[in-house]
């Protein structure tokens, strides 16, 4: 190792450890996401199939992250006869 | 009632194999009536470094395939007879590990042994998430270095979402083993502290395996260091290590360089 860098107290532990430290917050918030979607996907689909047919691959649900919020998209597309009846209730759009 | 363990890390090269042999060896010494299982299909130490790789007779793949009977695959250990081995194949395809099989075979080892250690391939596919998946409790084994520390991390989410007991809602027991521990670079600062590490995985320390010519020598001539070498700094860590899965209250040592102080100013200088 550098003599000069030990006698000015730079050692590389404690950049391993920051470094580290940001990089599994990052990837603990990202799986944990991946696991909250699978959640949130099988419960949204549950309770719309309660009221309308629809195809599960027609529901598309999406986390996600900028800056400084999160957004929760969830994107339904109807049968054409049900958009009708859910338009004139006024329900249209989630 | 009998236990299944995984030994597992994530990364390679870490010490997973070394530690299982180490670990089922000193509990073995305990008296404990252990198996150790190599799942790292295709690639199997297991049996090298136990010394009975010209044993090998029937592999675990042979006894999910019905082509021997599990009791036939097994291998006794001549130097302890509570302590026995169940290799993994070496040529095989690996889709030949199906978790049905498997899961017949951990069945029938719980039924035969106190002590059933699974040692885990590396990586986080298909071969590490059999060899985790039946198990009580999980030894995660990390060096003090970020791509195995991060690696540890990455395994202790699969333990907490992929293993039976996680899904089944319960909680799977994990201990950390630090192993390659060199106390000269970690004095220096070269190297992550126990504490840092303890500090980013939060699991329980189980030991410190120092870095060790001990391991070399035991895994040179086919014997857990447990019992080629037992009064090495490893050997003590690994003895420890087992003590604390039995649940005793052991207290965990860390290994400090042994060098005198001319020695160390000598090391630092040429280092
Ligand atoms: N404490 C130790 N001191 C010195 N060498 C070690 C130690 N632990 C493991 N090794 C060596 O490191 C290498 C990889 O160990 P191994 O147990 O095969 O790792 P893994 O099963 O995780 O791939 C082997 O050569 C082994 O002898
Ligand atoms: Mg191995």
């Amino acid at each position: 190792m550098n003599l000069l860098a030990w006698f000015r107290g730079e050692r590389s532990a404690p950049v391993a450890r920051e470094r580290l430290q940001v990089l599994l917050a990052h990837e603990r918030m990202a799986s944990g996401h991946s696991e909250l979607l699978n959640v949130l996907r099988e419960e949204i689909l549950a309770v719309i199939a309660k009221h309308i047919k629809v195809d599960r691959e027609k529901v598309n649900i999406k986390l996600e992250r900028g800056g400084d919020v999160a957004t929760l998209e969830i994107d339904v597309e109807m049968p054409d006869a049900l958009a009708v009846t859910a338009g004139r209730r006024g329900k249209a759009a989630a | 009632m009998s236990k299944v363990l995984v030994v597992t890390s994530g990364k390679g090269g870490v010490g997973k194999t070394t530690s299982t042999a180490a670990l089922g060896a000193a509990l073995a010494q305990a008296g404990e009536n252990v198996v150790v299982v190599d799942f790292d299909v295709g690639l199997r130490n297991l049996d090298l470094v136990m010394g009975a790789e010209r044993r090998v007779v029937f592999d675990m793949i042979n006894v999910i395939q019905g082509d021997a009977k599990l009791a036939q695959a097994l291998i006794r250990d001549k130097r302890i007879d509570n302590l026995s081995l169940l290799p993994a194949s070496q040529t095989r395809d690996k889709d030949a590990l199906t978790p049905e099989g498997v899961a017949k075979i951990v069945d029938q080892l719980r039924e035969k042994f106190d002590w059933v250690i699974c040692d885990s391939p590396a990586g986080i596919e298909t071969g590490a998430i059999m060899a985790m998946r039946h198990a009580d409790m999980a030894v995660v084994v990390t060096n003090p270095e970020v791509s195995s520390v991060r690696d540890s991390d990455r395994i202790i989410g699969m333990l907490d979402s992929k293993t039976l007991k996680a899904e089944n809602g319960g909680r799977i027991d994990k201990h950390l083993l630090l192993t390659r521990y060199d106390p000269g670079r970690a004095a220096r600062g070269e190297m992550l502290k126990v504490e840092d590490v303890l500090d980013i995985l939060s699991i329980p320390l189980l030991g410190i395996v120092p870095e060790s010519v001990d391991v070399l020598n035991a895994s040179n001539v086919g014997s857990p260091v447990t019992l080629n070498s037992p009064s090495s700094g490893a050997a003590k860590a690994y003895f420890d290590a087992a003590r604390r899965l039995r649940g005793e209250d052991v207290e965990v040592i860390v290994p400090i360089e042994r060098k005198g102080l001319m020695g160390r100013l000598f090391g630092r200088r040429v280092a």
